[in-house]
């Protein structure tokens, strides 16, 4: 590996041929201000704010893209910079609708903090916004063509990670927007919701839709009794929005937290992916033991199940028929729990902290209601919501006490809380699966990445004499994957687990904006790590669930199971 | 085209043009052609190359890089496979040398196209055409047929082993795609925008292999230098812009039209007596060199040789060499307006300065034009025009403000006399 | 009884204008079909495929419907398609006239009298530039410059340059397409 030598800013440093301008003045602490760039995408060198002086060259030069060569000598802030970089912003700015103090990404915003780093206290620029429509059709993502500074990223991250290209660049010069095609609504197009591109937006031009007000409605609404129930993703993530280190397991603040706001109990979606095991593991082995069709795909991912719905639908008999657990959840709250402590559940309102935007549609489908009028699940707050929430409620998060989670719902399992992480799902189901089938315990899934397909794994496991090959995809562009194996006959797989979004649930729409593929990881390692924390690691010797099958539902796939835990799904291809 | 016997012309390319039927390859064959091609199929790729080096030849679309130079560096890489694309996307304003070539001599830029492939072992080639010049589509496409047919191109080009498959691509009206990478992303079947350079196209162009890009005029100086030397080329023009360049002469002249001239002739000699001059006697006003992106002069500058270091050495470029005479009916904001329209229609709109740059740059012209801009206004549009210079993403936006920039330093009393608080003191060119 | 026979003819109509409308499609759709076979299924294609075929449509632009069925039969996403459209000035997504006549409105032009030609034109045709005839003749269109100013003040109508426009020829060739119609 090369070394070169270079000034920056007077200093000499000397870093590895291929570093760009931009890393190699991060190693003497020295944060050139970027825009577009997101050190997960493409570099796209389109904001033109990055711009540094390089001796010798008559133009500045964009510090993201340009690697470093011997001998360069950088100004990160010549005058010519300084003033380029301004320009450059107040350029946006005249071109944004910046009304900031009553703006969603207000005090989290990069354009926001471009502007006042660069100390812009004039835009000597008229203003040439041209108001547009704002695309509220969506239930889970809002679409403001007002504030999009055209940096690509939600361009990017829709067509490569998830295969989809739903928005694109339309048109040409100033007149150039991010739109669906044929500038349809998001809600006429075939988009699935999984909010990927609110994480990566850099302002408030594509966000999720906001349900906080709904949520503080209720709480102070004395005739309702409020309950939440908490994603396992969440516990590892939320600390974030409260600048605690990425990858801090805060369960027990998370709680507290929650009860600060006034709900009156805080549960959790563990239990429920308990549930969820049961019923699939169950699903499954009825699937292989009766020529059920296979494989057998999971089911807890909505923006999955929007995408093969609407894209896939001829492949629908292989999706489990289990809900998701946030709708387990919501369909045994308004069942069982009303029943145990005496609320007609018309009272009850149930919360759901989910790390994913499609949550927020998949509350709302029609099916997902016991009584065919009241939702099973009332609304769905984003993490980034719960921080906002919080925030608003005057909750000092990091400096909390830890609580516990209130029963009959309390008790979960290790195999629930790695339902966040791709992989943990199939694991969890596997847990349960090959104890039951072999009576013995499966010590740790070894899982091999599938040759020429990144981002897809495979394992087989022995159950007694029956080898069962599982593969693990996550993001939509491998999902498609998969499919297109299922669809041509190529796949001998027997159980599938999908997520929508990279690196599972932990790297959801509904994240902290400082979401990266680094972080993931983190979340990840938190993930696991609690899961060996757990005293309990398999959802069928959780307690709770077998209380909640001797006292409701009687069995597995029994009548109470298919009318509350089971749905069905849609053909909603050609919109 | 007006063919003198003057001694300003220096027929090099242009020597066909008006005396064969270009839909004819006999005619091209009786009068020399393909002769260079069965000349070079016998010499080395270093042989062919050197040559071109020794002509100096620049290439011809406007950013004038040595061709010799980036032929070298896709000869050398072992990176395969390579590919060719010939720039016939001719969208600058005032350009239309492209067009005369393409429509009346085709095969000469064919057969330097085959040269340039066989010399760096190519075996793939793109003629993009932009989509208005359907006539010279259908004359390409006509001629690639009629050389095909005898084995100038194809398979086994003039009975050897080199095989060379050429294909028409046609445009689909954006100025931006006579851009190198823009133009690559347009054949890759997708819109027009540039990437990020380096890597340029010699290291990775056409899906991200090594590509030789060069403009139709460029191509077509070949089949000369291969028959005649890359040093008698040399030996044409000055010594520091060697052969010959096509001018495209339009506006307000008696005889406009494309002019092959030897380097070093003047601006004004080419208005004067090649064009005939202002017609009704009126005098010229401006003249912009090179396009809608090139520098505009006032009539005291038009004895500038064209020369590549003379133009540099006072800041200015001939670009792809027009020369676009407008007279003293006109009014100079009234020409800064439309070539402003241009660059705001024709931008791509993926970087921040170009694409909110050009209209921004109309509304202070606006003001300015209509006198209620003050010194203020004039001090920002040259700030923007600075920073669209030094921070687009890609030569259209470097270039847009151009006319500005140079009406500003030399018809500054234009300006000057539509300020309201413009004194001599704020002056700030 | 009679409103019974009104609705009677009502209904042939609306099933006979339908069959038509259907019937009208499924050309296209063929019509399309052939262009992509004859260049090729690959990305690379896309360009070629939407020149050849809009020049194909009397209303000279590209359906929502031509769109989504270039994109599946490219296997590239639909938005991929309407965006690569919505970038080049060529393209339309809305109907135009069957003859879109172009003026230049770059600086040659404009200092040999193009706006004279814009006059003359939108009086000729009774629209405004970017409008259309009411019988779908004539679109009248600015463009970038065409590479015809040594013959300015030029226009393009179709895939035809014409140069050296004034008022006499400019009536001579538009009269020379209405005959053609």
């Amino acid at each position: 590996m090369n070394m070169i030598e270079l000034t920056i800013n007077n200093n000499k440093i000397s870093v590895p041929e291929g570093t760009t301008i931009l890393n190699a003045a991060k190693t003497i602490g020295i944060e050139i201000p970027t825009l577009c760039y997101h050190e997960d995408q493409i570099i796209k060198a389109n904001c033109r704010v990055c711009v540094v002086e390089v001796e010798g060259n008559k133009n500045l030069s964009t510090s993201c893209s340009t690697q470093v060569t011997q001998g360069m000598v950088v100004n990160t802030n010549s005058a010519r910079a300084l003033e380029a970089r301004k320009v450059n912003i107040e350029l946006i700015l005249a071109n944004h609708d910046a009304d900031c103090l009553t703006c969603q990404r207000n005090l989290n915003c990069e354009l926001q903090k471009n502007a006042n780093q660069a100390g812009i206290r004039v835009n000597r620029f008229e203003s040439v916004l041209e108001k547009k429509e704002i695309d509220n059709s969506s239930p889970s993502i809002v679409r403001n063509p007002n504030k999009c500074i055209k940096c690509g990223r939600c361009i990017e991250v829709c067509r490569d990670v998830q295969g989809l290209n739903i928005v694109d660049m339309i048109g040409r010069s100033d007149s150039m927007e991010v739109l669906p095609a044929f500038g349809k609504y998001l809600s006429d197009v075939n988009c699935i919701s999984c909010g990927l591109c609110s994480l990566v937006c850099p302002v408030a031009a594509i966000y999720e839709k906001e349900d906080i007000q709904e949520v503080w409605d209720a709480i102070n609404n004395p005739k309702k009794h409020v309950i939440v129930q908490t994603a396992p993703a969440v516990r590892v993530s939320i600390g974030e929005e409260f600048d605690m280190e990425p990858g801090t397991i805060s369960t027990g603040k998370l709680v507290s937290a929650l009860r600060q706001l006034g709900i009156d109990k805080v549960f959790d979606t563990d239990f429920t992916a308990d549930l969820t095991i049961i019923e699939e593991g169950n699903e499954l082995l009825q699937r292989l033991n009766n020529g059920g069709v296979l494989p057998m795909i999971t089911s807890c991912s909505p923006g999955w199940i929007n995408f093969i719905e609407q894209y896939y639908p001829e492949l629908l008999p292989n999706v489990s028929s289990c809900k998701s657990p946030q709708q387990m959840f919501g369909a045994i709250a308004k069942t069982y729990y009303a029943e145990k402590i005496g609320v007609n559940p018309e009272d009850i309102y149930v919360i759901s902290i989910m790390p994913c935007t499609a949550k927020k549609s998949e509350a709302k489908r029609p099916e997902m209601s016991i009584d065919g009028k009241n939702p099973d699940v009332d609304v769905v707050l984003t993490t980034r919501e719960l921080g906002k929430m919080l925030k608003q409620a005057g909750v000092d998060f990091s400096s909390l006490k830890d609580d516990t989670y209130d029963n009959p719902f309390g008790i979960t399992t290790g195999a629930a809380v790695i339902f966040g992480a791709t992989g943990g799902v199939m694991e969890a189901a596997l847990r349960t699966v090959y104890e039951v089938v072999t009576g013995k315990t499966l010590e740790q899934l070894d899982f091999k990445v599938v040759r020429g397909l990144q981002g897809i794994k495979e394992a087989e496991i022995d159950l007694n004499g029956t080898k069962v090959k599982v593969a693990v995809a996550h993001t939509i562009a491998n999902a498609r994957k998969i499919l297109e194996l299922i669809k041509t006959g190529k796949s001998d797989y027997l159980f599938i687990e999908v997520m929508c979004c990279p690196g599972g649930c932990i790297g959801g729409g509904g994240q902290p904006h400082s979401t990266t593929n680094a972080i993931r990881q983190k979340r990840i390692d938190a993930t696991y790590e609690a899961d060996r924390n757990m005293p309990i690691r398999k959802s069928h010797e959780s307690p709770a669930i077998k209380s909640i099958y001797e006292e409701f539902l009687i069995k597995p796939l029994g009548e109470k199971s298919h009318k509350y835990l089971h749905t069905h799904y849609k053909n909603r291809k050609n919109k | 085209m007006n063919s003198n016997n003057n001694i300003l012309i220096k027929t090099v390319i242009t020597k066909n043009i008006g005396k064969i039927n270009p839909n004819s390859i006999d005619d091209y064959i009786n009068a020399g052609g393909y002769k260079a091609l069965q000349k070079a199929v016998k010499m080395t790729g270093v042989q062919i190359v050197d040559q071109v080096k020794a002509s100096n030849l620049k290439g011809r679309g406007g950013a004038g890089f040595p061709t010799g130079i980036k032929m070298e560096a896709v000869l050398n890489t072992d990176v395969t496979p390579k590919y060719l694309v010939c720039n016939a996307d001719e969208g600058e304003p005032g350009n239309f040398k492209d067009k005369l070539l393409l429509e009346n001599d085709p095969h000469q830029m064919l057969e330097g196209i085959i040269i340039a492939a066989v010399a760096l072992n190519i075996q793939k080639g793109y003629i993009y055409i932009r989509g208005e010049y359907n006539k010279a589509i259908e004359i390409i496409n006509l001629a690639i047929e009629q050389a095909t047919k005898k084995g100038f191109v194809g398979k086994n080009i003039c009975s050897t082993n080199f095989s060379l498959d050429l294909e028409v691509r046609s445009g689909a009206g954006a100025y931006i795609c006579g851009e190198e990478f823009a133009l690559i992303e347009s054949i890759e079947g997708k819109s027009g925008r540039p990437r990020n350079k380096p890597p340029f196209p010699t290291v990775s162009g056409v899906n991200s292999k090594p590509t030789l890009i060069n403009n139709v005029e460029t191509f077509s100086v070949l089949p000369f230098i291969i028959n005649e030397g890359g040093k008698v080329y040399a030996e044409i023009g000055t010594a520091t812009s060697s052969g010959t360049k096509l001018i495209s002469l339009s506006g307000n002249v008696k005889n406009p039209g494309v002019y092959e001239v030897p380097f070093g002739v003047t601006v004004g000699q080419v208005i004067e007596q090649l064009g005939g001059g202002v017609p009704n006697n009126l005098k010229i006003k401006m003249v912009q060199l090179g396009g809608a992106s090139g520098p505009i002069i006032p009539p005291s500058m038009l004895d500038i040789k064209l020369d590549y270091k003379e133009m540099a050495d006072l800041g200015i470029s001939m670009g792809s060499g027009a020369i676009i005479v407008i007279d003293e009916r006109f009014e100079m904001f009234d020409i800064i307006k439309k070539i402003m329209n241009f660059f705001r229609h024709e931008s791509c709109g993926k970087c921040t300065p170009c694409r909110e740059g050009n209209r921004q740059i109309l509304k202070l012209i606006s003001k300015i034009d209509n006198g209620t801009a003050t010194i203020k206004d004039l001090k920002l549009l040259e700030t923007l025009c600075s920073v669209m210079v030094s921070t687009s993403f890609c030569g259209l936006g470097q270039a847009a403000p151009t006319a500005v920039i140079t009406t500003l330093k030399y018809f500054t009393e234009e300006y000057a006399n539509k300020i309201k608080d413009y004194s001599l003191q704020s002056k700030s060119v | 009884m009679r409103k019974g026979i009104i609705a009677l003819f009502i209904v042939i109509f609306l099933t006979i204008y339908h069959k038509k409308i259907k019937l009208r499609e499924e050309t296209f759709t063929m019509q399309l079909l052939q262009v992509i076979e004859k260049h090729g299924r690959t990305p690379e294609d896309l360009l070629n495929i939407l020149l050849e075929y809009q020049d194909t449509v009397k209303t000279n632009y590209l359906s929502e419907q031509d769109i989504k069925l270039v994109a599946t039969e490219l296997n590239i996403p639909e938005n991929k398609v309407y965006s690569t459209i919505s970038f080049y000035s060529l393209f339309s997504t809305t109907p135009r006239g069957k003859y879109i006549i172009q003026v230049c409105s770059d600086v040659p032009c404009y200092v040999n009298n193009s706006v004279n030609i814009v006059n003359e034109l939108e009086a000729m045709l009774n629209i405004k530039m970017g409008q259309t005839t009411s019988d779908g003749l004539f679109t009248l269109e600015f463009t970038s410059c065409i590479g015809c100013c040594d013959i300015a003040p030029a226009i393009r109508i179709g895939k035809e340059l014409y140069g050296n426009m004034n008022k006499e020829n400019l009536q001579k060739i538009i009269s020379e397409y209405r005959r053609k119609k």
